[in-house]
């Protein structure tokens, strides 16, 4: 009886210590996200990330933040600009190109130093000023473009700061969401560290440092890197706002451009999330209890018309023919597996942008032939058009089937769609010489998908004419006197909701006009393990990792 | 021996410089912006210059090629455009996961290889020399990176059993030999063995076959030489051919395949490539096309070397 009463308490004792042993184990058990991604390195990590909108959702919104932010918390609503480390911002009523930037109080860099207005004034420097010993020509290319107004900022205070642009832009507050703050004391730090023959060797080797060791404000820290290999980020605990203080512990982002080498990483385990599974995998992909999230992303996939003298798209019937004659349903449910939105505009229904456009894009053949006939081709003399298009690309989605698609779809409406079919990069340079530019092989219209977060990108770029290149990507020359009234309008309207009120009229005049074919917008698929809830993916080219949570 | 190393070494210089000259013209003439990684199509021409002029692309081509010959005589292949991380230490890096690759695949391709192909020599024209035969085909014909893709469906997604990418649970820069990262180098190594396991199997086929029909074999065995005594000789006489194609094999593999390390994500130089391929980042793909192109004169060399020291006879030629 003794001995069963001894070993009873022995085994009671046991499993106590045990489970005691146990319990802090499981409470404090690191929840770890693994996301393979579609880029071939890891996007740079220096603050202004390479790699278009994949860079800035990867090592950009996860390590920095920046003035001001995206709205990610709803995947129904347009994801519209906030404040950031601006807590509020406004346009001098004397001089509009001067702007006062508020900054948040109390938000520190990851290596502790404080975040002011010295920090901001640094980080606009590190890509205007040239003679800056920040300043990174290397950071220059993905950011000034972003933001083509700013010329400078200057320090009011501590908490306030004055931007200055080239020209009236309202604009701006929008395209600061693309200059993320890296922290001047650490940079400090390795610059007063880094050898180098002269200054610019120095700097050089400061941002490198920077980069494996980076520090911003952002809601993830840097804890590892891996060139090529892997980024590890952890949490930041003391982020500054709080609802958006992660809930996984860490993230481990890993480049596997291959679209199966994912899809198989995802399938055995190895990976939690991919970014853009194999098409052809996805029904097994479900079938396996794995999830799939897609949204209409800010992107579209055009051609973009020649207007210059002599070019078949000058005639408007002709452009809305076009618009009219193909079954974008028929290509999301056939040829792309359900993986596209049909586009009737670069934005739609819903978007503050959008307007309200009397050119309904949609699929009625009938009517796209009457245009035709009317603009005098038939089954008997078809119009011929050029295409110039990539066999892939980053946002290009599938260009070589998708336009063979349209190809057939428009010889119905009496266009005979010749293709020149040329390699991604060539074609994406090709698009800045424009339609005038013996690059562009006699072709009268171009397939350069483009995203459209902010009106610059979506719009302007396109439809004003002193765009035209070698400016910027009017690469069809459009003239639009009515266009170019309505760009400076927006551009000088400070009032938000009066300046989304120019933009829609703005949009909506260019449907009307059907200034491209628009075909499609991409919906960003990613798959993902049944361990990863609480994901939002809204109708942005980013996402808020810090929501995510792992069972 | 001494004069015939010095002979080979003097002629690949010309070859090192004809090979500089070639990398850094092919990049250069491809169509389209190099700085593409780092301007966006719509940045400003002001913007542009002023890139082209920082990166030194505003300079004529030879002052641009004589720079970059100068620099890399002193170890520095320049920054990569895309990163901005020196590009000798980026090859580097790459360049030991390929011949970590390349040295498991060797052993793995290289061992079958001699196998079947001695075991089809010896047994000439039986269902033996089919089969093994049947073996060397495949390995030649199969695509290595559909074939890389199959075993990862059988072995990762349905079996569970084997990484499908990557170098180890914490990437090649905490690799161990230990299993925990050699489960990583299974399946691309045994998918980038299969063309010289074919090739060598194929190549001693033909060597075992010819030496056996050979006086010297009907001698030796008339003078009652064991089979083990003519087996040894079979192998001498095979060797230089076998070691020299052994040795292309290798260095076709150490320069990285960008199909076989994409498939696996390898971070070879292969994967390398590729990303500076598609990122058009000239100093990258410079840098590793010179790499990749010295690694192979100078394997080139050492196996001439070791031919010669083997075969005394391919010193006078």
């Amino acid at each position: 009886m003794l001995i069963k009463t001894t070993t009873r308490a022995a085994l009671i004792a046991a499993l106590a210590l045990t489970t005691a042993a146990a319990w802090p184990r499981v409470a404090s058990a690191e929840t770890v996200l693994r996301i393979g991604m579609t880029a071939a390195d890891i996007p740079r990590t220096l603050g202004q990330p390479d790699q278009g909108f994949e860079g800035n959702r990867f090592t950009g919104l996860t390590m920095y933040d920046a003035l001001t932010g995206w709205d990610l918390s709803s995947a129904d609503k347009p994801s519209v600009v906030i404040p950031g480390l601006a807590t509020e911002w406004k346009v001098d009523d004397a001089d509009k190109t001067k702007w006062t930037f508020k900054l948040r109080p109390g938000v520190t860099f990851h290596d502790g130093s404080p975040f002011n207005a010295d920090a901001v004034v640094w980080n606009v420097e590190k890509v205007l000023k040239q003679d800056a010993p920040q300043f990174d020509p290397s950071q220059v290319g993905a950011t000034a473009t972003r933001m083509p107004t700013l010329v400078s900022a200057k320090k009011i205070d501590d908490m306030t700061v004055e931007l200055t642009t080239s020209e009236p832009d309202s604009f701006l507050p929008i395209n600061l969401t693309n200059l993320f703050m890296a922290s001047p004391a650490k940079w400090q730090a390795f610059y007063e560290k880094a050898e180098g023959a002269d200054a610019k060797a120095k700097t050089q080797a400061a941002w490198t440092a920077f980069a494996k060791n980076a520090s911003g404000t952002g809601p993830w820290k840097m804890s590892g890197f891996t060139p090529r290999e892997r980024l590890e980020l952890v949490k930041n605990a003391n982020y500054w706002d709080k609802a958006r203080v992660p809930k996984t512990d860490k993230m481990v982002l890993l480049p596997m451009p291959e679209a199966n080498a994912r899809t198989a990483a995802l399938l055995s385990g190895q990976v939690d999330w991919v970014e853009a599974p194999a098409p052809d995998a996805l029904p097994e992909i479900k079938q396996r209890g794995f999830k799939l999230y897609t949204n209409e992303q800010p992107h579209v996939w055009p051609w973009q018309f020649s207007r210059i003298e002599g070019s078949p798209w000058n005639d408007i019937r002709v452009r809305k023919a076009a618009n009219l004659c193909v079954d974008r349903e028929g290509l999301r449910d056939g040829l792309l597996g359900g993986l596209m939105v049909p586009a009737t505009g670069t934005f739609e229904p819903g978007h503050p942008w959008r307007g309200k456009p009397t050119f309904e894009i949609k699929y009625d053949k009938p009517a796209a032939q009457k245009l035709m006939q009317e603009a005098g081709f038939g089954p008997n003399k078809k119009l011929a058009v050029k295409i110039q298009t990539s066999t892939s690309g980053s946002g290009q989605m599938q260009p070589l089937p998708m336009n063979e698609y349209l190809q057939q779809a428009l010889a119905e409406c009496y266009f005979d769609v010749q293709l020149d079919v040329i390699e991604w990069n060539t074609l994406f340079s090709n698009w800045r010489r424009g339609v005038k530019d013996p690059s562009a092989n006699g072709s009268n219209a171009t397939n350069v998908t483009y995203a459209a977060m902010d009106p610059y990108f979506a719009l302007v770029r396109f439809l004003q004419s002193s765009m035209a290149p070698p400016v910027s990507n009017n690469w069809g020359f459009i003239n639009n006197p009515k266009f170019d009234e309505m760009v400076k309008r927006a551009r000088q309207t400070f009032d938000p909701a009066a300046r989304d009120a120019a933009l829609a009229e703005l949009h909506a005049a260019s449907v009307d006009d059907a200034a491209f074919l628009y075909v499609a917008h991409d919906v960003g698929p990613r798959a993902m393990s049944p361990k990863v809830t609480g994901v939002v993916q809204p109708k942005s080219w980013f996402i808020d990792f810090s929501l995510v949570s792992m069972q | 021996m001494l004069a015939y190393i010095a002979r080979r070494i003097v002629y690949v210089i010309p070859i090192v410089i004809s090979v500089a000259l070639v990398c850094f013209l092919l990049v250069h003439i491809t169509p389209g912006d190099p700085l593409v990684a780092v301007l966006p199509a719509d940045a400003s021409q002001e913007l542009a210059a002023q890139l082209r002029a920082a990166y030194g692309f505003d300079r004529p081509l030879p002052v641009q090629f004589g720079l970059w010959l100068l620099r890399a005589l002193h170890g520095d292949l320049g920054n990569s455009i895309a990163t901005g991380r020196p590009v000798l230490a980026e090859v580097m890096r790459a360049v030991g996961n390929t011949v970590t690759l390349a040295i498991a695949a060797a052993i793995i391709g290289f061992t079958m290889g001699i196998l079947l192909g001695l075991i089809a020599g010896y047994f000439r024209e039986t269902w033996i020399d089919k089969v093994a035969t049947s073996f060397a085909i495949a390995g030649v014909s199969v695509p290595h990176y559909w074939l890389g893709m199959v075993l990862v469906i059988i072995f990762s997604v349905q079996l569970n059993w084997l990484p499908a990418v990557g170098a180890g649970p914490g990437g090649s820069a905490a690799w161990a030999w230990d299993w925990a990262h050699l489960q990583y180098l299974v399946l691309p190594a045994i998918t980038t063995s299969v063309i010289p396991m074919g090739i060598v199997t194929r190549t001693v086929r033909a060597l075992t076959g010819d030496i056996l029909s050979q006086d010297f074999v009907e001698a030796l065995r008339a003078k009652g030489l064991h089979e083990t005594g003519v087996f040894r000789h079979v192998i001498k006489n095979a060797a230089p051919t076998a070691l020299a194609v052994m040795g292309l094999q290798l260095g076709y593999m150490l320069g990285g395949s960008i199909l076989i390390e994409t498939v696996f994500s390898w971070p070879g130089s292969g994967f390398l490539l590729n990303s500076a391929i598609f990122q058009r980042d000239l100093p990258l793909l410079q840098g590793t096309i010179l790499i990749l192109a010295l690694f192979f004169v100078f394997l080139n060399l050492l196996v001439d070397i070791a031919q010669a020291a083997i075969d005394p006879r391919i010193k006078r030629g």
